[in-house]
């Protein structure tokens, strides 16, 4: 302790000491790169042999291919090699790349098709979702609503429930309206899941607009809705995009809903990646290619949201 | 909205020009009450058709037998028949008993290395940004897909993890397997709960931590308060409403915890990892007993909500400090 009083001159007494430091952070970073190394195994398997993924022991270094995202992206049948020897010169590097293998690439496969589900659907109820949101964060923010505290708590609520056990109804109600294996569907349902969390981070980046701007610009003339749309949605640019991040990463990351009310048409990436089938069950460096393409903008967004990071979790609660 | 001439004023709250009477702007707008209502009600009419009138049509299914598979069979209306079986039903005890040893074990270790690691990066050594963030990432991902990925990473002949193992004990890495031994799959799924989600606990220590005013250690300094004594009479006490938070939110999140044991190990082996949520599917989209189903969903719905309110409650008291 005296140690500390000492030093008291050039830190503050609570700041820690070098050597305490140089622990703290020896173990934490020890932890980041255990926690990282699962992830990096995926995209390093991505560009691995079919044989060299499955291999006994699992190979640390290898000769890296981009068979897995060939794969990934296409339908192939096995040929003959003397059926392969009679075909023309492969007119692509991937053609070249799949005949290797005794392959000829038959089509497209499905992943772009559910690529562009994932994103219609994304942005569809992220939009609507923080479209709502704000409305009702402003009314919640600044107008007295009775039982609003009532109200909030029922928007949130709504976001707590088992999803399977939320699909149940969905179910029947969207067979009956015609909404089962829909991108519409999926959208209002993503919609209906995303505005509480939109509702609940809005209210309180709208809470942190003071007052006086508005009321400012009442005076002046403009009416309660010019006022929101040149005072407050201006100030609150920065939440409404933190809160469509959040709202987007759900959306793309949603699978039990995405796996039990779609099939074919309006399946989204989640749903589909586990079900990469090559010859002889999962096609792992396809996999590992789709995990990585389908992760790569999460790990962007989490790096840009990384101040709101803690208010998006808490529903807006803790805002450091 | 194009007659406005001044609109730079508005951004100046200082300057202001001759005030409009506020008689004036209600002629001119909607009145205050309307906006409110126009504002919410959008909000709460999707809620109402998405969430509410569905759930109202579930609970009058969880009275009868319906059975999506057996749709010939007349709707008959069974009272509480439903209920019953399920408070009655073993099985449905025991998927509840591993589901509260998952979320338990869970919420626990999550808590340990989450409020642990918080600890270590308050120390704010050089670089503790960075190493955060990369801390951070595990639990912004898909559950689903990482279930699916870790599948690989426990094979035991072609996946890194048993090797790694026996790197450091000596165990043959085939002899065992995470996902597929009995004794081994219900601590696996809360390995992988715990690299997702420990960081989140973390995230809100962090903040907790954070709130603490630096006067009070001075003064513990002063007081000559012991290391630990300081642990225990400040960090502890003011990061437990914070801690808190995290656990409830935790707890509930993994009370439903579906998709990334769905494809992790869809249950089994056996039922060993089978929580509410995988039976629950079951159910509802392999059986069809939708009647069933609906009053087990029910149940759920009514333990969620009792959750869902003691964590508005907590959400509020952090809000205030």
């Amino acid at each position: 302790m005296t140690a500390a009083a000492t030093r008291s001159t050039a830190h503050s007494i609570v700041e820690a000491s070098p050597r305490t430091k140089a622990f703290a952070g020896g173990l934490v970073i020890l932890y980041a790169v255990i926690t990282i190394l699962p992830l990096l195994w995926i995209v390093a398997t991505a560009f691995k042999s079919q044989s060299d993924a499955i291999a006994y022991p699992p190979k640390v270094i290898f000769e890296p291919t981009l068979e897995g995202y060939v794969n990934l992206f296409t339908v192939r049948t096995r040929q003959t090699p003397d059926f392969i020897a009679k075909l023309p010169p492969p007119e692509t590097w991937y053609d070249q790349l799949v005949r290797k293998r005794d392959m000829v690439i038959a089509g497209p496969s499905k992943v772009v098709p559910r690529f562009v589900n994932s994103l219609i659907i994304g942005f569809g109820s992220t939009f609507l979702a923080v479209f709502l949101g704000t409305l009702a964060a402003y009314a919640f923010s600044r107008f007295r609503i009775p039982l609003a505290d009532d109200l909030l708590f029922f928007i949130l609520s709504t976001r707590m429930m088992p999803p399977v056990a939320v699909a149940i109804p969905i179910y029947l109600m969207y067979r009956q309206l015609n909404l089962t294996d829909t991108r519409l569907g999926m959208i209002l349902l993503y919609t209906a899941v995303n505005v509480s969390l939109a509702v609940w981070l809005l209210k309180g980046f709208i809470d942190e607009i003071p007052r006086e701007y508005e009321e400012a610009a009442l005076v002046d003339g403009y009416t309660r809705l010019q006022a929101l749309r040149k005072v407050v949605l201006p100030q609150a640019v920065t939440g409404i995009a933190a809160t469509a991040i959040f709202c987007l990463i759900f959306s793309w990351n949603e699978y039990a809903f995405a796996v039990l009310l779609t099939s074919g048409e309006a399946q989204t990436m989640p749903p589909f990646i586990p079900f990469i089938i090559g010859e002889g069950g999962q096609d792992w460096p396809a996999v590992a290619a789709a995990t990585t393409l389908f992760v790569v903008p999460i790990v962007m967004f989490t790096v840009l949201l990384r101040k709101h990071l803690l208010r998006g979790i808490t529903f807006g609660a803790v805002r450091k | 909205m194009t007659t406005i001439l001044q609109p730079d004023h508005a951004t100046m709250p200082g300057v202001s020009t001759p005030a409009k009477s506020r008689d004036a702007r209600r002629v001119r707008g909607l009145s205050d009450r309307a906006i409110a209502w126009l504002f919410v009600a959008p909000t709460i009419a999707l809620l109402l058709a998405i969430n509410i009138f569905p759930l109202i049509w579930m609970i009058r299914l969880s009275f009868t037998n319906l059975n999506l598979s057996m749709s010939y069979l007349p709707l008959r209306f069974v009272g509480l028949d439903n209920f019953r079986d399920i408070l009655t039903d073993e099985d449905v005890w025991v998927r509840l008993q591993t589901t509260a040893q998952f979320v338990i074990s869970s919420v626990v270790l999550q808590v340990v290395v989450g409020f642990g690691l918080a600890l270590l990066i308050n120390r704010q050594f050089r670089g503790h940004s960075f190493w955060t963030t990369i801390i951070l990432l595990p639990m912004m991902l898909s559950p689903a897909v990482v279930g699916n990925f870790w599948t690989l990473l426990l094979q035991p002949q072609i996946g890194p993890f048993n090797h790694l193992i026996s790197l450091f004990t000596g165990v043959p890495p085939s002899s065992f397997s995470m996902t597929g031994q009995v004794a081994l799959a219900p601590w696996t799924i809360v390995l992988v709960d715990t690299w997702m989600w420990a960081p989140y606990v973390m995230l809100i220590c962090l903040a907790g931590l954070r709130s603490i005013p630096d006067y009070i250690y001075e003064a513990a300094e002063v007081d000559r308060a012991s290391a630990w004594r300081q642990f225990w009479s400040i960090t502890l006490p003011m990061t437990v409403p914070f801690l808190m938070l995290a656990v409830l939110f935790r707890a509930i999140e993994n009370f439903k915890m579906f998709d990334m044991v769905n494809l992790l190990t869809s249950g089994g082996p056996g039922s060993t990892t089978e929580l509410v949520s995988i039976s629950l599917k079951r159910a509802a989209f392999e059986k069809w007993r939708t009647g069933y189903s609906s009053a087990l969903a029910i149940i759920l719905f009514v333990t969620v909500f009792g959750a869902a309110n003691i964590y508005v409650k907590t959400l509020n008291k952090v809000k205030q400090r």
